[in-house]
């Protein structure tokens, strides 16, 4: 009995998997059906109209690179355009003998071993059926010249292309950045991004700087001509044409002069300086010195250009006012100041004794001022005027670190500002758990005193306190800086202005700030650290003046840069906002081994000041007012 | 054993109908791909390579009895999803999508395992419950199948993902999941349309919706659309002839040896090509069907089934991409791309076919 119900099941599963195939078999017949009316529809119905398209195929679809957006200053100075001229290119395919060509080619028009390293770097790098770039900017006559040889080169063609260039060069090569060839990896990212269409025939991306953050401002939309071709490829009949659109102009809120002055400020120093509209976060200057030329990248730069700047001692490619990190050194003291009336921890008149040094409880380890002697009775301000170093290791040691990470914090320290700027890192803002992490050692008391004098494991990048110093400025109110202040659309002729609502207010009470803003203020005047670089300024400056070790003294011994190798001298800062009641400038200067911050740095400030606030050019300035003088007398 | 032994236990385990449909078939491949390559024997050749590695596979499955293939199923479906799992991980990007695995000395893409892994799996698990089948576990058996799926839709390789997803439906379907069942996925399916549109990535939203309307995107990805039409329609009745396809010869054709061989095909050899091509894989499948039918036990009806309309389904995606009704997916044209990966792919289940035929035949007599 059992067994018969088993074969029954059996049998009627069969049944019902055979029922299941029939209808498979049913659902392929269908889609073959679908199939076979489709290719009856294509090659029987539509024939004609798809054979008419197939013989005009001979329809190819090129791309129109549209031209790429300018960059100008807020005044409308250009710093980025572009220019037509000519290039000499070759198709490698086309080319039998590249090698014998370029030979026979370099005695019509002059081609230089760099030349030839770039074709060769081009070569390797190549993607399919591109035309190489042998020689650009050719001048009139060797177009003419190659133009009347051309039948004895095929392969080789003159091109009339836009160059992008830099007027400003190495000092807005940092701002700016630069664009170059599109790599192997850069065709990955467009793929990834869905962008490969739009860069269907454009050669050149963004690489740094603002070229490189505002890509997809700058570039503009690809536009297409369908053309019928013969059977060799050339075109003969233009049919349809949809333009490309030009790409945005991006309109700065650096002063292109402004920029120019305080690049030419710093002399022969290596350093940055970053200026700052405190009043809605716009970026006047921004420096980094020294820089490089921005046009040996566009085309693939050849070695030894590529070694020389590499290997320099003086690191030009290092943007040093976004990523240049450094102790803060005394420009600290104000925001510590700021801290210690926040946290309560000292009443602005409360005078310590400064005897030159300080010594933690216990410890005969000796913190000096940097005055042998001492300052004598100093209360906060005075402390922040003469830049007391004993006030500050006993404020710190009596915060304690974790009051001074969390309110420095709020400044912007140990984060990125968000400029629109890629690259940017984010100083370091020292904490317990930081050290922990980082050494896997527990926080000492002593490491404490160093951070209160910006000397400890605390770094900043010239951006940072730029940004912390127009928030003080600006009375605790912080807008996240930004370089591009308007966006001007090729298109619509519509302008999109970059406002800044991200005011963030740091509620910082009227009295506190007060204070530090009046004793930064006395910096400037007789008997403050800063009092010579400000001499005879008709506007009020405020400012702080830092110095930031390179290179630690040990106990008992004295600092003197004549005997330390210069690359070791002391980092000069100078953090300074102007007109001291009503700012509307607020900046930092770096002078990498310049010594003094008072001395080296503050100088460099006043000029930039002089020239926002007064229009005063400074004297000397430009060579072509040197050779006047020289005439004059 | 005498000579003429040897050569009878050499082919006691192929299907001689089914080898000749794939035969033909890859015979098409490399007079196709001479053409595709602008007459020159590179792609032909390595495809011939490619067809003798998957071919020797083919007959090595094929001579392994089904007790075997049923205990590789469940540890090839776990290093399946050990491996999907590491691509997740550790895999290497390209073309914006996680696929595939570097294993120091070559580079895997697991995805492609699973085409046989996942209904490897299902018909196992199915199987092994064969006697009291309840609703729980075609709940599970589709969990068997989601899994793997979620992970490569993921990657992103949204067609790998449908492929499979078909290929464990099959299965589902011919163990008898109710009617009523997939009538409520289906309505499902439906509802949850619009929440998985916002899960798409936007190049696969591009895709889908440059189908309705090629020509807005004729710089990108509805090039290769527009010109592969084109390239069918010319064809016409007759085809253009051998070598003499304008489209493909005059460098229109994108992917012409891979995706898109189709529309060389089709250009040259015009309708009446098309309906022998569709002959031949009408035999395949036929053949694929009657083994189905054969069948002896629940595990070799649901495998034979499954990679039958698999293959079937293979073959009308890429056709229908190729002549534009529907999204370009990057499926290959099934026995006729270049590429191994698939050939081996393909042949493995080829292999099992002739497996579950031969085997049980020799049972019977």
């Amino acid at each position: 009995m059992a067994k018969h119900v088993e074969l029954k099941n059996h049998l009627r599963e069969i049944f019902y998997f055979r029922l299941r195939l029939a209808i498979s078999i049913g659902f392929v017949l269908l889609l073959l059906a679908i199939l076979l009316v489709r290719f009856i529809y294509l090659q029987a119905v539509r024939h004609d109209y798809y054979q008419t398209l197939a013989e005009s195929n001979r329809i190819s679809i090129v791309p129109i690179v549209p031209n790429r957006g300018l960059i100008l200053d807020r005044n409308g100075v250009v710093l980025a355009h572009n220019y037509s001229g000519y290039t000499l290119e070759i198709t490698p395919n086309k080319t039998a003998n590249l090698e014998a060509a370029i030979n026979e080619l370099s005695t019509l028009v002059e081609i230089t071993p760099k030349d030839r390293k770039r074709f060769n770097k081009l070569l390797a790098e190549r993607r399919n059926f591109e035309t190489l770039m042998i020689r650009n900017r050719l001048s009139d006559e060797e177009v003419a010249r190659f133009a009347a040889q051309q039948y004895r080169f095929p392969g080789v063609e003159i091109k009339a292309r836009l160059f992008r260039d830099y007027p400003y060069g190495a000092k807005t090569a940092h701002l700016i950045g630069y664009i170059g060839r599109i790599n192997q990896t850069d065709v990955e990212q467009l793929e990834e991004n869905d962008l490969a269409a739009n860069y269907r025939g454009s050669d050149y991306i963004g690489k740094t700087g603002l070229e490189q953050s505002y890509e997809s401002e700058l570039h503009g939309a690809t536009g297409m001509e369908q053309v019928e071709v013969d059977s060799g490829g050339r075109a003969v009949r233009m049919l349809s044409r949809t333009p490309p659109s030009s790409g945005n102009t991006l309109v700065l809120s650096i002063d292109a002069k402004l920029q120019e002055i305080a690049e030419q400020a710093f002399g022969n120093y290596r350093g940055a300086l970053v200026a700052i509209d405190p009043n809605n976060g716009e970026v006047l200057a921004f420096v980094s010195k020294p820089g490089y030329d921005p046009s040996l990248f566009i085309d693939g730069i050849d070695t030894q250009s590529w070694d020389e700047l590499n290997n320099s001692p003086d690191h030009p490619l290092n943007n040093r006012a976004l990523r240049g990190q450094y102790p803060p050194g005394s420009t600290v003291k104000p925001f510590m100041a700021l801290a210690g009336l926040y946290y309560n921890t000292r009443s602005p008149d409360r005078t310590i004794s400064d005897p030159g040094y300080f010594n933690l409880p216990g410890s005969s380890h000796q913190y000096r001022d940097w005055k042998k002697d001492g300052h004598g009775s100093v209360d906060m301000f005075k402390s922040i005027v003469i830049s007391c170093d004993t006030y500050y290791y006993g404020l710190a040691t009596e915060m304690g670190i974790d009051n001074i990470s969390s309110f420095l914090s709020r400044f912007g320290f140990g984060k990125k500002t968000g400029l629109d700027l890629e690259g940017e890192t984010s100083g370091l803002l020292p904490s317990q758990e930081w050290k922990l992490k980082r050494y896997q050692q527990k926080w000492y008391p002593g490491d404490t005193v160093s951070v209160g004098i910006g000397q400890g494991y605390n770094l900043v990048t010239p951006m940072q306190l730029a940004y912390a110093t127009a928030t003080l400025a600006n009375n605790g109110v912080g807008y996240k800086p930004h370089l591009v202040r308007e966006v001007r659309s090729s298109r619509s002729h519509e302008n999109r202005l970059i406002e800044n609502k991200s005011a963030f207010d740091l509620q910082i009470a009227a009295a506190h700030l007060d204070l530090v803003k009046r004793a930064m203020a006395a910096v400037t005047q007789p008997g403050g650290t800063a009092a010579q670089a400000a001499a005879g300024a008709p506007y009020r400056m405020a400012g702080k003046t830092g110095t930031a070790q390179v290179v630690g003294i040990k106990q008992g011994e004295k600092y003197d840069a004549s005997k330390l190798d210069e690359r070791h001298r002391d980092h000069a800062w100078f953090i300074a906002f102007a007109p001291a009641e009503q700012p509307k400038i607020a900046l930092v200067v770096l002078a990498e081994n310049g010594g003094h911050g008072g001395s080296t740095a503050a100088p460099i400030a006043r000029k930039v000041l002089d020239y926002y606030l007064l229009g005063k050019v400074p004297q000397p300035l430009p060579d072509l007012s040197d050779k006047e003088v020289e005439e004059h007398d | 054993m005498t000579k003429r032994q040897l050569w009878l236990r050499f082919i006691a385990h192929l299907d001689l109908p089914l080898l000749l449909g794939i035969g033909l078939l890859m015979l098409t491949s490399l007079v196709v791909l001479y053409s595709a390559d602008n007459a020159s024997w590179g792609r032909p050749l390595s495809q011939m390579i490619n067809i003798a590695v998957a071919l020797t596979c083919m007959w090595l499955i094929a001579n392994l009895p089904l007790h075997y293939l049923m205990r590789t199923a469940v540890p090839v479906y776990l290093l399946g999803m050990a491996l999907l799992i590491g691509v997740a991980l550790f895999g290497e990007i390209s073309h914006g999508a996680r696929r595939w695995l570097n294993l120091g000395v070559t580079t895997i893409q697991p995805s492609e395992l699973m085409k046989i892994g996942v209904p490897l799996m299902m018909a196992w698990y199915f199987e092994k419950h064969e006697a009291t089948l309840t609703l729980k576990n075609y709940f599970v058996a589709a969990l068997l199948l989601l899994m793997p799926v979620a992970l490569i839709a993921r990657q992103p390789d949204l067609g790998t993902a449908l492929l499979i997803s078909a290929s464990g439906f099959y299965v589902l379907f011919l163990a008898g999941l109710s009617w009523r069942v997939m009538g409520g996925l289906l309505v499902a399916a439906l509802a949850s349309a619009p929440v998985l549109w916002s899960m798409l990535h936007d190049y696969q939203r591009h895709r889908i919706l440059m189908l309705f309307d090629p020509s807005q995107d004729a710089l990108g990805k509805g090039y290769h659309t527009i010109q592969a039409t084109i390239a069918v329609g010319s064809g016409g009745i007759l085809g253009k002839g051998y070598l003499n396809g304008t489209q493909t010869h005059l460098d229109f054709l994108p992917e012409r040896t891979t995706d898109f061989i189709f529309a060389v095909y089709s250009e040259e050899f015009g309708l009446l090509g098309n309906l022998i091509l569709l002959g031949l894989y009408v035999l395949v499948i036929g053949r694929g069907f009657v083994i189905t039918a054969n069948a002896s036990t629940y595990f070799t009806r649901l495998m034979a089934g499954s990679i039958t309309l698999t293959f079937a389904t293979y073959a009308f995606v890429n056709m229908g991409m190729v002549s534009g009704i529907l999204p370009v997916v990057g499926v290959p044209l099934p026995l006729v791309s270049y590429g191994g990966t698939s050939m081996l792919t393909l042949l493995l289940g080829f292999g099992m076919l002739m497996s579950i035929e031969t085997h049980q035949k020799l049972v019977k007599t």
